[in-house]
């Protein structure tokens, strides 16, 4: 028998990048993502992680030092949050645009401002069109398996690109959660040592991050576009390894209750957990309810999406960022731009939930659900577009 | 004289990892310092480049004119990729996994790369002892978007952000210190240099080459197209930058100053000053006002030179 220990996430979360045998860490701290840089720092010092680890003087240098180190052909990992994501938000895109596989732990929290350090979409939503791959967790085991299979992705060399492992601030990077950690064997046996196609090295110079006249830029974006889409099948393919290999089983739509249902939650992240218990208390009273929740953001995974909520009535998505003047919250555009190209009718609303850490409950979204099928709220969403959850006028 | 500088270039490599086909402009010192440097440095080298100048004249994809493993990333960061270079390959050599040689890190950034917007990494990297070695190719202003200031551009002079009218002189403050700034970080090895005075400039890259610690050498460019000159003109207006104090040799190492070549009696920097579109507006008075500031500066360095 394994033992499941209680971990606070964030630990667990270093954990997982030291069984993947990182070996370049370039970090600078932020909160809620402090706890995972430093337990890395602790691992190193004590000598249980071969690694390099790089007390940066910023996040703009710890995106900068991770491309260096990645380049040179060392497996690099990093982590942030919020303010921190922006300081690095010009070096994510030459991350990406140089196709290193970096692999990145972003704890979501609220930008400033005002200030706040506690969890919500605002920094990742910012960041989502990067060309990182995205992948975001309900909870803690999530969180490690997602980081061990994240280098196996990213690596890859259909891929080469960076990885980004969402969790949300708190709710989830401070939680302590039983996880089910794999031997160092076993992840061995999973996640071979990085094997990059160019490295920096004298003996076989090569050039990188030259610059692109108007006849090679889009070619090049374009293969890069490409490369992201087509990562869509070697996410699927690890997961499934994964699940065969250590009995998890993971998908890149997760669905819940989706049969019989009258409305249908899409969402990401840690709120999955809430939902889910709504759709088991409306069950209770005789109402069905159903989840869609995106494991994989980026790249979008629409045709999974579509076939989740096929032939559903009403679609209600929900979002953890504020549209700032945009028609609506950008998962909303996302799902709704796929399901209207399709040709579904299907009536959909938007809804803002839990900004900088506002508490959302089962309850809120049992009064969705009620909302919807009442046609209660269709006044409110004809006026803005999106409906903010507990919002004082 | 003449006999023993050839010896001495000869002495030098004659291979070049700064190659042919770039696109810099007629006399641009800038490449010639590189070209130089590079020679020293060696096969064994990597270098990480800000954006500027040098990165747009040498790589527009698929060409490069750099024979060495070469990345660019952005602007501000040339120090912390290459802190994150050396990172990598020396955890790669610690685990085996590519043979353990003594590869040596070179960052390479202008002025503004350096001065201004790559400041911080700059800082950061020179306080962490990363064992490197940063170039600051200074043409005394933004040159690769066209001639714009900063706050290493000399007082006085006319950049396209700084340019001189009714109320104005030109750049009002006085060129930034870096080497100085720099020294004050416990590099071991700070030096000036300026490829008008290839010798000397060999002699630092071999120094710096060899430092177990981070290393900085800051190099004169100069640059024709900015500095509104003939572009046969540069070497000599390195050497008349030189000669006046305005951009003194010298050099720290383990927090020993040291000035390279004294070029006393100094000329005035009047000679230095005339010649060049940049400074064209200036008037005697002004003239008179840098003459006085570049003078103490000069006194100050050889006490410098002379205490420590
Ligand atoms: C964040 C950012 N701001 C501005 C620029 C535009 N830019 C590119 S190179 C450059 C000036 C470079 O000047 P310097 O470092 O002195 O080098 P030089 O070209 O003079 O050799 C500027 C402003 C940029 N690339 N990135
Ligand atoms: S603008 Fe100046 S520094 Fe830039 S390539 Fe031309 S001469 Fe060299």
């Amino acid at each position: 028998m394994k033992a499941i220990k209680g971990v606070e996430v964030s630990i667990a979360a270093s954990v997982a990048a030291k069984l993947a045998k990182v070996e370049v860490i370039a970090a600078y701290p932020i909160t809620p993502q402090t706890h995972i840089v430093e337990h890395l720092a602790d691992l190193v010092a004590d000598g249980e992680l071969d690694a390099v680890y790089i007390n940066v003087e910023s996040e703009h240098s710890a995106m900068s030092a991770c491309c260096g180190s990645s380049a040179a052909g060392a497996r690099t990992f990093t982590s942030t949050s919020a303010q921190g994501m922006e300081l690095m938000h010009e070096i994510l895109f030459i991350a990406s645009g140089m196709r290193l596989p970096i692999v990145m732990a972003s704890v979501n929290r609220a930008l400033s401002a005002p200030l706040s350090i506690w969890g919500d979409h605002s920094d990742v939503m910012a960041a989502r069109d990067t060309g990182w791959i995205m992948l975001f967790c309900e909870n803690g085991q999530e969180v490690v398996d997602a980081i061990i299979m994240a280098f196996k992705i990213a690596e890859d060399k259909r891929v080469f690109l960076p990885l980004m492992v969402n969790l949300d601030g708190f709710s989830l990077s401070h939680v302590i959660e039983p996880i089910d950690f794999p031997s160092q064997e076993e992840v061995d046996a999973f996640l071979p040592p990085y094997d990059p196609i160019y490295t920096l090295h004298p003996d076989k110079p090569v050039t990188m991050g030259a610059y692109a006249m108007p006849e090679l830029y889009t070619e090049a974006k374009y293969a890069q576009e490409m490369a992201i889409r087509n990562s869509k099948v070697v996410v699927k393919e690890v997961m499934e390894e994964y699940g065969k290999k250590f009995g998890r089983h993971y998908n890149i739509v997760e669905t819940y209750n989706i049969d019989k249902a009258d409305v249908i939650f899409v969402a990401l992240g840690s709120v999955g957990e809430n939902i889910k218990t709504a759709i088991d208390s409306l069950k209770d009273q005789g109402k069905e309810a159903g989840l869609v929740q995106l494991r994989l953001f980026r790249p979008f995974p629409a045709e999974e999406i579509l076939a989740a909520v096929k032939g559903v009535k009403n679609i209600a998505v929900i979002e953890r960022v504020m549209p700032a003047g945009a028609p609506n919250g950008p998962l909303f555009q996302e799902i709704s731009t796929v399901v209207h190209m399709s040709g579904a009718e299907v009536s959909m609303t938007n809804y803002i939930v839990g900004l900088g850490g506002r508490d959302v409950l089962p309850e809120d979204f049992e009064d969705i659900y009620n909302d919807i099928v009442s046609g209660k709220n269709s006044e409110l969403q004809d006026e803005k577009n999106f409906t903010v959850i507990g919002v004082r006028a | 004289m003449r006999l023993k500088s050839l010896q001495l270039y000869t002495d030098n490599p004659e291979e070049e990892f700064a190659v042919s086909g770039h696109r810099a402009c007629q006399g641009c010192a800038e490449i010639l310092a590189l070209r130089l440097a590079l020679k020293i440095f060696g096969k064994d080298t990597i270098l990480c480049m800000a954006t500027g100048c040098m990165e747009i004249i040498s790589t527009p994809l698929p060409t490069t004119s750099w024979k060495l493993p070469w990345i660019h990333v952005a602007f501000e960061n040339a120090a912390s990729v290459a802190a994150g270079v050396e990172a990598g390959v020396k955890i790669l050599m610690d685990k085996g996994k590519i043979a353990r040689k003594d590869i040596h890190v070179v960052a390479i950034a202008g002025d503004g790369g350096t001065s201004d917007i790559g400041f911080q990494a700059l800082s950061g990297a020179m306080e962490r002892g990363h064992k490197f070695t940063y170039i600051c190719v200074d043409n005394e202003a933004y040159m690769n978007t066209g001639i714009q200031r900063s706050s290493s551009t000399p007082y006085g002079a006319m950049t396209t952000t700084s340019p001189p009218g009714k109320k104005g002189i030109g750049q009002s403050t006085w060129k930034k210190n870096m080497p100085e700034i720099i020294a004050a970080h416990n590099v071991p090895y700070v030096a000036t240099a300026c490829p008008s005075y290839p010798f000397d400039l060999f002699a630092k890259v071999k120094k710096a080459r060899l430092t177990q610690g981070p290393s900085y050498l800051h190099i004169l460019s100069v640059c024709p197209t900015g500095w509104r000159i003939p572009s046969s003109e540069a070497v000599a207006y390195g050497r008349l930058a030189v000669r006046t104090g305005m951009f003194p040799l010298y050099e720290i190492e383990d927090g020993r100053w040291r000035v390279t070549y004294s070029p006393e009696p100094l000329r005035p920097v009047k000679d230095y000053l005339k010649g060049q579109g940049r400074y064209r507006h200036l008037s005697e008075e002004s003239v008179a006002i840098i003459q006085e500031r570049i003078t103490s500066e000069w006194e100050l360095l050889k006490y410098q030179c002379t205490i420590k």
